[in-house]
Protein backbone atom coordinates (compact mmCIF):
# COMPACT_ATOMS: atom_id res chain seq x y z
CA UNK A 1 0.00 0.00 0.00
CA UNK A 2 2.98 2.25 0.43
CA UNK A 3 3.14 2.38 -3.33
CA UNK A 4 -0.35 3.86 -3.78
CA UNK A 5 0.27 6.41 -1.05
CA UNK A 6 3.70 7.36 -2.40
CA UNK A 7 2.34 7.95 -5.91
CA UNK A 8 -0.53 9.99 -4.48
CA UNK A 9 1.97 12.19 -2.66
CA UNK A 10 4.48 12.43 -5.51
CA UNK A 11 2.16 12.94 -8.47
CA UNK A 12 -1.53 12.59 -7.60
CA UNK A 13 -4.10 15.36 -7.60
CA UNK A 14 -5.28 14.53 -4.09
CA UNK A 15 -8.69 12.95 -4.64
CA UNK A 16 -11.51 14.53 -2.66
CA UNK A 17 -9.01 16.47 -0.55
CA UNK A 18 -8.81 18.64 -3.66
CA UNK A 19 -10.51 18.28 -7.05
CA UNK A 20 -8.82 15.04 -8.14
CA UNK A 21 -12.05 13.06 -8.18
CA UNK A 22 -13.77 15.72 -10.30
CA UNK A 23 -10.98 15.84 -12.88
CA UNK A 24 -10.97 12.03 -12.97
CA UNK A 25 -14.73 12.06 -13.67
CA UNK A 26 -14.19 14.35 -16.62
CA UNK A 27 -11.40 12.14 -17.98
CA UNK A 28 -13.60 9.07 -17.73
CA UNK A 29 -16.77 10.67 -19.08
CA UNK A 30 -15.28 12.76 -21.86
CA UNK A 31 -11.92 11.09 -22.55
CA UNK A 32 -10.13 14.41 -22.13
CA UNK A 33 -6.40 14.61 -21.55
CA UNK A 34 -5.22 16.12 -18.29
CA UNK A 35 -4.88 19.78 -19.28
CA UNK A 36 -8.30 19.90 -20.92
CA UNK A 37 -9.90 17.95 -18.06
CA UNK A 38 -8.43 20.31 -15.45
CA UNK A 39 -9.52 23.37 -17.43
CA UNK A 40 -13.06 21.96 -17.77
CA UNK A 41 -13.40 21.50 -14.01
CA UNK A 42 -11.79 24.86 -13.22
CA UNK A 43 -14.22 26.61 -15.57
CA UNK A 44 -17.22 24.86 -14.01
CA UNK A 45 -16.03 25.79 -10.52
CA UNK A 46 -15.05 29.34 -11.53
CA UNK A 47 -11.56 28.95 -10.05
CA UNK A 48 -8.08 28.82 -11.54
CA UNK A 49 -6.47 25.54 -12.59
CA UNK A 50 -3.79 25.80 -9.92
CA UNK A 51 -6.50 26.00 -7.23
CA UNK A 52 -7.73 22.52 -8.18
CA UNK A 53 -4.90 20.90 -6.22
CA UNK A 54 -5.01 23.22 -3.23
CA UNK A 55 -6.64 21.40 -0.29
CA UNK A 56 -7.36 24.64 1.58
CA UNK A 57 -9.16 26.34 -1.29
CA UNK A 58 -10.87 23.17 -2.46
CA UNK A 59 -12.15 22.29 1.01
CA UNK A 60 -14.01 25.59 1.06
CA UNK A 61 -15.26 25.20 -2.50
CA UNK A 62 -16.42 21.63 -1.88
CA UNK A 63 -18.17 22.53 1.37
CA UNK A 64 -19.94 25.47 -0.25
CA UNK A 65 -21.12 23.43 -3.25
CA UNK A 66 -21.86 20.19 -1.39
CA UNK A 67 -19.32 18.12 -3.33
CA UNK A 68 -18.18 16.00 -0.39
CA UNK A 69 -15.56 16.87 2.21
CA UNK A 70 -13.06 14.91 4.23
CA UNK A 71 -14.77 15.35 7.60
CA UNK A 72 -18.51 15.51 6.94
CA UNK A 73 -20.25 16.36 10.17
CA UNK A 74 -24.01 16.62 10.66
CA UNK A 75 -26.28 18.04 7.95
CA UNK A 76 -23.55 17.99 5.30
CA UNK A 77 -24.00 16.11 2.01
CA UNK A 78 -22.36 12.68 1.96
CA UNK A 79 -21.90 9.91 -0.60
CA UNK A 80 -24.61 9.74 -3.22
CA UNK A 81 -26.06 13.08 -2.11
CA UNK A 82 -22.83 14.75 -3.21
CA UNK A 83 -22.96 12.96 -6.54
CA UNK A 84 -26.16 14.79 -7.45
CA UNK A 85 -24.40 18.08 -6.76
CA UNK A 86 -21.34 16.94 -8.73
CA UNK A 87 -23.48 15.90 -11.71
CA UNK A 88 -25.24 19.25 -11.75
CA UNK A 89 -21.95 21.10 -11.44
CA UNK A 90 -20.07 19.19 -14.12
CA UNK A 91 -22.98 19.34 -16.54
CA UNK A 92 -23.14 15.78 -17.82
CA UNK A 93 -25.03 12.65 -16.82
CA UNK A 94 -22.99 10.39 -14.53
CA UNK A 95 -23.40 6.66 -15.01
CA UNK A 96 -23.25 6.04 -11.26
CA UNK A 97 -26.57 7.86 -10.79
CA UNK A 98 -28.57 6.23 -13.60
CA UNK A 99 -29.56 3.05 -11.75
CA UNK A 100 -29.96 4.96 -8.48
CA UNK A 101 -32.45 7.34 -10.08
CA UNK A 102 -34.48 4.43 -11.48
CA UNK A 103 -34.46 2.56 -8.16
CA UNK A 104 -35.36 5.67 -6.18
CA UNK A 105 -38.20 6.57 -8.52
CA UNK A 106 -36.41 9.70 -9.70
CA UNK A 107 -36.29 8.73 -13.38
CA UNK B 1 34.41 11.60 -6.42
CA UNK B 2 30.87 11.74 -4.99
CA UNK B 3 28.53 8.90 -5.69
CA UNK B 4 24.83 8.89 -6.29
CA UNK B 5 22.69 6.63 -4.13
CA UNK B 6 20.08 4.71 -6.09
CA UNK B 7 18.90 1.14 -6.56
CA UNK B 8 18.92 -1.81 -8.88
CA UNK B 9 15.74 -3.09 -10.52
CA UNK B 10 15.29 -5.60 -7.68
CA UNK B 11 15.34 -2.77 -5.16
CA UNK B 12 18.79 -3.42 -3.73
CA UNK B 13 20.85 -0.26 -3.04
CA UNK B 14 23.70 0.74 -5.36
CA UNK B 15 25.98 3.76 -5.69
CA UNK B 16 26.86 5.16 -9.10
CA UNK B 17 29.41 7.80 -10.08
CA UNK B 18 28.19 10.60 -12.34
CA UNK B 19 29.81 8.86 -15.30
CA UNK B 20 28.18 5.53 -14.43
CA UNK B 21 24.83 7.25 -13.95
CA UNK B 22 25.03 8.99 -17.32
CA UNK B 23 26.05 5.74 -19.05
CA UNK B 24 23.14 3.82 -17.51
CA UNK B 25 20.71 6.54 -18.60
CA UNK B 26 22.06 6.50 -22.16
CA UNK B 27 22.12 2.69 -22.38
CA UNK B 28 18.55 2.36 -21.09
CA UNK B 29 17.20 5.06 -23.37
CA UNK B 30 18.98 3.71 -26.43
CA UNK B 31 17.77 0.17 -25.72
CA UNK B 32 14.15 1.37 -25.83
CA UNK B 33 14.73 3.56 -28.88
CA UNK B 34 16.32 0.65 -30.72
CA UNK B 35 13.62 -1.88 -29.83
CA UNK B 36 10.66 0.46 -30.35
CA UNK B 37 12.09 2.37 -33.32
CA UNK B 38 11.25 5.61 -31.52
CA UNK B 39 13.30 8.71 -30.65
CA UNK B 40 15.74 8.41 -27.74
CA UNK B 41 16.24 11.05 -25.04
CA UNK B 42 17.45 14.58 -25.70
CA UNK B 43 20.33 16.33 -23.94
CA UNK B 44 17.72 18.27 -21.94
CA UNK B 45 16.17 14.99 -20.79
CA UNK B 46 19.57 13.68 -19.65
CA UNK B 47 20.16 16.88 -17.69
CA UNK B 48 16.76 16.47 -15.96
CA UNK B 49 17.42 12.83 -15.10
CA UNK B 50 21.03 13.43 -13.95
CA UNK B 51 19.83 16.12 -11.55
CA UNK B 52 16.98 13.90 -10.37
CA UNK B 53 19.35 11.11 -9.33
CA UNK B 54 22.01 13.49 -7.96
CA UNK B 55 19.52 15.01 -5.52
CA UNK B 56 19.88 13.87 -1.92
CA UNK B 57 16.15 14.06 -1.19
CA UNK B 58 14.59 10.92 0.19
CA UNK B 59 11.33 11.78 -1.59
CA UNK B 60 10.55 13.99 -4.57
CA UNK B 61 7.36 15.06 -6.33
CA UNK B 62 6.12 16.79 -9.46
CA UNK B 63 6.22 20.57 -9.65
CA UNK B 64 3.02 22.24 -8.42
CA UNK B 65 0.60 22.28 -11.33
CA UNK B 66 1.88 19.06 -12.88
CA UNK B 67 -0.28 16.72 -10.78
CA UNK B 68 -2.16 13.95 -12.57
CA UNK B 69 -5.10 11.66 -11.96
CA UNK B 70 -4.51 8.25 -10.40
CA UNK B 71 -6.34 5.05 -11.32
CA UNK B 72 -5.70 1.68 -9.66
CA UNK B 73 -5.68 -1.98 -10.48
CA UNK B 74 -6.80 -4.62 -7.99
CA UNK B 75 -8.10 -1.73 -5.90
CA UNK B 76 -9.84 -3.50 -3.04
CA UNK B 77 -7.67 -6.61 -3.31
CA UNK B 78 -4.50 -4.79 -2.28
CA UNK B 79 -5.81 -4.13 1.21
CA UNK B 80 -7.16 -7.66 1.52
CA UNK B 81 -3.79 -9.22 0.78
CA UNK B 82 -2.38 -7.56 3.88
CA UNK B 83 -4.81 -9.68 5.92
CA UNK B 84 -6.62 -6.59 7.14
CA UNK B 85 -10.01 -7.35 8.60
CA UNK B 86 -12.00 -5.01 6.40
CA UNK B 87 -14.74 -5.34 3.83
CA UNK B 88 -14.29 -4.19 0.24
CA UNK B 89 -16.66 -1.28 0.82
CA UNK B 90 -14.51 -0.12 3.71
CA UNK B 91 -11.43 -0.51 1.53
CA UNK B 92 -12.93 1.86 -1.02
CA UNK B 93 -13.60 4.52 1.59
CA UNK B 94 -10.05 4.09 2.93
CA UNK B 95 -8.65 4.71 -0.55
CA UNK B 96 -10.90 7.69 -1.05
CA UNK B 97 -10.57 9.40 2.31
CA UNK B 98 -7.15 8.32 3.58
CA UNK B 99 -5.02 7.58 0.51
CA UNK B 100 -5.95 10.66 -1.54
CA UNK B 101 -7.20 8.45 -4.38
CA UNK B 102 -8.67 10.27 -7.37
CA UNK B 103 -10.57 7.13 -8.41
CA UNK B 104 -11.42 3.87 -6.67
CA UNK B 105 -11.75 0.34 -7.98
CA UNK B 106 -13.92 -2.54 -6.78
CA UNK B 107 -12.73 -6.03 -7.63
CA UNK B 108 -13.24 -9.68 -6.83
CA UNK B 109 -10.47 -11.58 -5.05
CA UNK B 110 -10.08 -13.85 -8.12
CA UNK B 111 -9.30 -10.85 -10.31
CA UNK B 112 -10.50 -12.24 -13.66
CA UNK B 113 -13.69 -11.87 -15.74
CA UNK B 114 -14.37 -15.60 -16.00
CA UNK B 115 -14.85 -16.24 -12.24
CA UNK B 116 -16.86 -13.00 -11.91
CA UNK B 117 -19.48 -14.30 -14.37
CA UNK B 118 -21.27 -16.78 -12.03
CA UNK B 119 -21.31 -14.33 -9.10
CA UNK B 120 -22.00 -11.16 -11.04
CA UNK B 121 -25.29 -10.54 -9.21
CA UNK B 122 -23.43 -10.39 -5.89
CA UNK B 123 -20.82 -8.08 -7.41
CA UNK B 124 -23.56 -5.78 -8.70
CA UNK B 125 -25.09 -5.57 -5.23
CA UNK B 126 -21.74 -4.69 -3.68
CA UNK B 127 -21.04 -2.10 -6.35
CA UNK B 128 -24.43 -0.46 -5.94
CA UNK B 129 -23.94 -0.25 -2.16
CA UNK B 130 -20.46 1.18 -2.64
CA UNK B 131 -21.82 3.86 -4.96
CA UNK B 132 -24.10 5.09 -2.19
CA UNK B 133 -21.31 5.79 0.27
CA UNK B 134 -18.40 6.96 -1.88
CA UNK B 135 -17.70 10.14 -3.84
CA UNK B 136 -14.86 9.40 -6.28
CA UNK B 137 -15.45 7.70 -9.64
CA UNK B 138 -15.79 3.95 -9.02
CA UNK B 139 -14.41 1.50 -11.55
CA UNK B 140 -14.91 -2.25 -11.63
CA UNK B 141 -11.79 -4.13 -12.63
CA UNK B 142 -10.67 -7.60 -13.64
CA UNK B 143 -8.26 -9.32 -16.03
CA UNK B 144 -9.13 -11.10 -19.30
CA UNK B 145 -6.79 -13.88 -18.06
CA UNK B 146 -7.08 -16.28 -20.98
CA UNK B 147 -5.12 -18.88 -19.07
CA UNK B 148 -8.32 -19.79 -17.22
CA UNK B 149 -9.86 -21.17 -20.42
CA UNK B 150 -7.42 -24.06 -20.89
CA UNK B 151 -7.91 -27.64 -19.75
CA UNK B 152 -8.19 -28.96 -17.10
CA UNK B 153 -9.67 -25.75 -15.61
CA UNK B 154 -11.33 -24.58 -18.83
CA UNK B 155 -12.85 -26.00 -22.00
CA UNK B 156 -10.00 -25.65 -24.51
CA UNK B 157 -6.78 -27.61 -25.11
CA UNK B 158 -3.75 -25.82 -23.68
CA UNK B 159 -1.81 -24.13 -26.50
CA UNK B 160 1.30 -24.07 -24.30
CA UNK B 161 1.22 -27.86 -24.28
CA UNK B 162 0.43 -28.13 -27.98
CA UNK B 163 3.16 -25.79 -29.19
CA UNK B 164 6.12 -27.82 -27.85
CA UNK B 165 4.65 -30.83 -29.67
CA UNK B 166 4.80 -28.91 -32.93
CA UNK B 167 1.00 -28.74 -33.11
CA UNK B 168 0.93 -25.13 -34.23
CA UNK B 169 -2.35 -25.35 -36.13
CA UNK B 170 -4.10 -26.99 -33.17
CA UNK B 171 -2.65 -24.44 -30.76
CA UNK B 172 -3.88 -21.56 -32.88
CA UNK B 173 -7.34 -23.10 -33.20
CA UNK B 174 -7.49 -23.47 -29.44
CA UNK B 175 -6.52 -19.82 -28.95
CA UNK B 176 -9.21 -18.76 -31.42
CA UNK B 177 -11.85 -20.70 -29.44
CA UNK B 178 -10.55 -19.18 -26.20
CA UNK B 179 -10.87 -15.68 -27.64
CA UNK B 180 -14.55 -16.27 -28.43
CA UNK B 181 -15.31 -17.59 -24.93
CA UNK B 182 -13.38 -14.86 -23.14
CA UNK B 183 -14.99 -12.05 -25.13
CA UNK B 184 -18.42 -13.34 -24.06
CA UNK B 185 -17.37 -13.37 -20.39
CA UNK B 186 -15.72 -9.93 -20.46
CA UNK B 187 -18.75 -8.39 -22.18
CA UNK B 188 -21.22 -10.13 -19.85
CA UNK B 189 -19.55 -9.06 -16.61
CA UNK B 190 -18.63 -5.55 -17.80
CA UNK B 191 -22.13 -4.86 -19.11
CA UNK B 192 -23.64 -5.93 -15.79
CA UNK B 193 -21.34 -3.66 -13.78
CA UNK B 194 -21.90 -0.76 -16.18
CA UNK B 195 -25.67 -1.14 -15.89
CA UNK B 196 -25.33 -1.16 -12.10
CA UNK B 197 -23.62 2.21 -12.27
CA UNK B 198 -19.87 1.66 -12.49
CA UNK B 199 -18.22 4.88 -13.60
CA UNK B 200 -15.76 2.84 -15.61
CA UNK B 201 -14.53 -0.66 -16.34
CA UNK B 202 -10.87 -1.57 -16.00
CA UNK B 203 -9.46 -4.22 -18.33
CA UNK B 204 -6.30 -4.97 -16.40
CA UNK B 205 -3.17 -6.94 -17.32
CA UNK B 206 -4.23 -7.11 -20.95
CA UNK B 207 -1.97 -9.22 -23.13
CA UNK B 208 -0.76 -11.47 -20.30
CA UNK B 209 -1.47 -14.47 -22.56
CA UNK B 210 -0.07 -12.71 -25.61
CA UNK B 211 -1.78 -11.54 -28.77
CA UNK B 212 -4.99 -13.63 -28.19
CA UNK B 213 -5.43 -11.86 -24.85
CA UNK B 214 -4.98 -8.44 -26.47
CA UNK B 215 -7.38 -9.28 -29.31
CA UNK B 216 -10.05 -10.59 -26.93
CA UNK B 217 -9.86 -7.32 -24.98
CA UNK B 218 -10.09 -5.18 -28.11
CA UNK B 219 -13.09 -7.13 -29.42
CA UNK B 220 -14.86 -7.01 -26.05
CA UNK B 221 -14.24 -3.29 -25.82
CA UNK B 222 -15.59 -2.77 -29.32
CA UNK B 223 -18.80 -4.67 -28.47
CA UNK B 224 -19.29 -2.84 -25.18
CA UNK B 225 -18.76 0.66 -26.52
CA UNK B 226 -21.05 -0.07 -29.46
CA UNK B 227 -23.82 -1.24 -27.12
CA UNK B 228 -23.15 1.50 -24.53
CA UNK B 229 -21.89 4.66 -26.27
CA UNK B 230 -19.83 6.74 -23.88
CA UNK B 231 -19.01 3.80 -21.62
CA UNK B 232 -15.66 4.42 -19.93
CA UNK B 233 -13.10 1.63 -20.25
CA UNK B 234 -9.50 1.73 -19.13
CA UNK B 235 -7.13 -0.74 -20.76
CA UNK B 236 -4.02 -1.50 -18.72
CA UNK B 237 -1.40 -3.72 -20.32
CA UNK B 238 0.52 -6.68 -18.91
CA UNK B 239 3.87 -6.06 -20.57
CA UNK B 240 5.70 -3.70 -22.87
CA UNK B 241 5.59 -6.04 -25.85
CA UNK B 242 2.64 -8.07 -27.14
CA UNK B 243 3.88 -11.64 -27.23
CA UNK B 244 2.98 -13.59 -30.37
CA UNK B 245 1.70 -16.69 -28.61
CA UNK B 246 -0.63 -17.16 -31.61
CA UNK B 247 1.42 -15.03 -33.97
CA UNK B 248 -1.09 -14.41 -36.73
CA UNK B 249 -3.79 -12.27 -35.14
CA UNK B 250 -4.81 -8.86 -36.47
CA UNK B 251 -7.07 -6.01 -35.40
CA UNK B 252 -8.16 -3.50 -38.02
CA UNK B 253 -5.42 -4.78 -40.30
CA UNK B 254 -2.62 -4.44 -37.77
CA UNK B 255 -0.71 -7.50 -36.61
CA UNK B 256 -0.80 -7.64 -32.83
CA UNK B 257 2.31 -9.67 -32.12
CA UNK B 258 5.29 -7.43 -31.47
CA UNK B 259 3.44 -4.20 -30.80
CA UNK B 260 5.05 -1.81 -28.35
CA UNK B 261 3.02 0.75 -26.33
CA UNK B 262 2.92 3.41 -29.07
CA UNK B 263 1.33 0.86 -31.40
CA UNK B 264 -0.93 -0.65 -28.75
CA UNK B 265 -2.54 2.67 -27.85
CA UNK B 266 -3.63 3.32 -31.43
CA UNK B 267 -5.59 0.05 -31.50
CA UNK B 268 -7.01 0.64 -28.03
CA UNK B 269 -8.39 3.97 -29.25
CA UNK B 270 -9.93 2.36 -32.32
CA UNK B 271 -11.63 -0.25 -30.14
CA UNK B 272 -13.13 2.43 -27.91
CA UNK B 273 -10.80 2.73 -24.91
CA UNK B 274 -11.19 5.84 -22.77
CA UNK B 275 -7.84 5.53 -20.96
CA UNK B 276 -4.77 3.52 -21.94
CA UNK B 277 -2.23 2.17 -19.47
CA UNK B 278 1.15 1.33 -21.04
CA UNK B 279 3.58 -1.00 -19.31
CA UNK B 280 7.36 -1.08 -19.47
CA UNK B 281 8.89 -3.97 -17.58
CA UNK B 282 11.58 -3.43 -14.95
CA UNK B 283 14.84 -5.29 -15.54
CA UNK B 284 16.13 -6.47 -12.14
CA UNK B 285 19.74 -6.80 -13.39
CA UNK B 286 19.92 -3.14 -14.36
CA UNK B 287 19.86 0.02 -12.27
CA UNK B 288 16.74 2.12 -11.77
CA UNK B 289 18.31 4.98 -13.81
CA UNK B 290 18.73 2.52 -16.72
CA UNK B 291 15.14 1.33 -16.28
CA UNK B 292 13.72 4.82 -15.90
CA UNK B 293 15.40 6.21 -19.01
CA UNK B 294 14.18 3.18 -20.95
CA UNK B 295 10.63 3.61 -19.60
CA UNK B 296 10.55 7.31 -20.44
CA UNK B 297 11.44 6.61 -24.08
CA UNK B 298 8.71 4.00 -24.53
CA UNK B 299 6.00 5.85 -22.59
CA UNK B 300 6.72 9.22 -24.19
CA UNK B 301 6.28 7.66 -27.64
CA UNK B 302 2.99 6.19 -26.45
CA UNK B 303 1.79 9.49 -24.99
CA UNK B 304 2.66 11.31 -28.23
CA UNK B 305 0.77 8.75 -30.31
CA UNK B 306 -2.31 8.93 -28.07
CA UNK B 307 -5.42 11.06 -28.38
CA UNK B 308 -6.97 9.55 -25.22
CA UNK B 309 -5.58 9.97 -21.68
CA UNK B 310 -2.54 7.83 -20.89
CA UNK B 311 -2.10 6.45 -17.36
CA UNK B 312 1.26 4.67 -17.20
CA UNK B 313 1.43 1.56 -15.06
CA UNK B 314 3.84 2.14 -12.18
CA UNK B 315 3.33 -0.73 -9.80
CA UNK B 316 5.76 -3.27 -8.48
CA UNK B 317 7.99 -4.41 -11.36
CA UNK B 318 6.81 -2.01 -14.07
CA UNK B 319 7.40 1.63 -14.94
CA UNK B 320 10.91 1.70 -13.43
CA UNK B 321 9.51 0.69 -10.05
CA UNK B 322 11.62 -2.06 -8.46
CA UNK B 323 10.45 -5.67 -8.43
CA UNK B 324 9.74 -5.55 -4.74
CA UNK B 325 6.39 -5.66 -2.94
CA UNK B 326 7.13 -2.52 -0.94
CA UNK B 327 9.09 -0.31 -3.33
CA UNK B 328 11.44 2.17 -1.62
CA UNK B 329 10.07 5.69 -1.93
CA UNK B 330 13.41 7.20 -3.00
CA UNK B 331 13.32 5.53 -6.41
CA UNK B 332 9.53 5.21 -6.66
CA UNK B 333 8.99 8.94 -6.21
CA UNK B 334 11.75 9.73 -8.72
CA UNK B 335 10.17 7.43 -11.28
CA UNK B 336 6.72 8.90 -10.58
CA UNK B 337 7.93 12.48 -11.06
CA UNK B 338 10.04 11.80 -14.15
CA UNK B 339 7.43 9.80 -15.99
CA UNK B 340 4.70 12.39 -15.43
CA UNK B 341 6.89 15.36 -16.35
CA UNK B 342 8.93 13.93 -19.21
CA UNK B 343 6.14 11.96 -20.87
CA UNK B 344 3.33 14.51 -20.61
CA UNK B 345 1.18 11.92 -18.87
CA UNK B 346 -2.47 12.28 -17.96
CA UNK B 347 -2.34 9.90 -15.03
CA UNK B 348 -0.75 6.91 -13.42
Amino acid sequence: MGMAIAHAQASGMGGMRTAGDLVARVQLAKGLRIREAKQYVADRLHISVIDLVDPVIMSEVRAELGLGIMMPLGKTPKGVECKFNIERLLGFEMNCLKTFKVNAGLA
Amino acid sequence: MSKNYTRMGDGSPVELTDAELRKDLEDGANDAADRGKVPSLTEEDYKYLMELFQRKDRFVGVDVGNEVVLTYDEGTLKLKRHALLEDRLQALTIYERLFGADTIELCHVDYSYKPVKPIVGYEQGSLEMALLMTHAPLLYGAMPNLGLYTQPDGPCPNPMELLPQGKIKEARESYEAIIKDSVKDIVFASAAMHESGADGINFDTVGASGDPDFLASLLAMEQLTTKYPGMAIEMGMAGEFVLGTHGDLYYDGTRLAGLYPHGQVVLAEKAGATIFGPVVNTNTDRSIPWNLARTVVFVRACSKAAKIPVHANMGMGVGAVPVWDYPPVDVLSRASKALVELCDLDGL
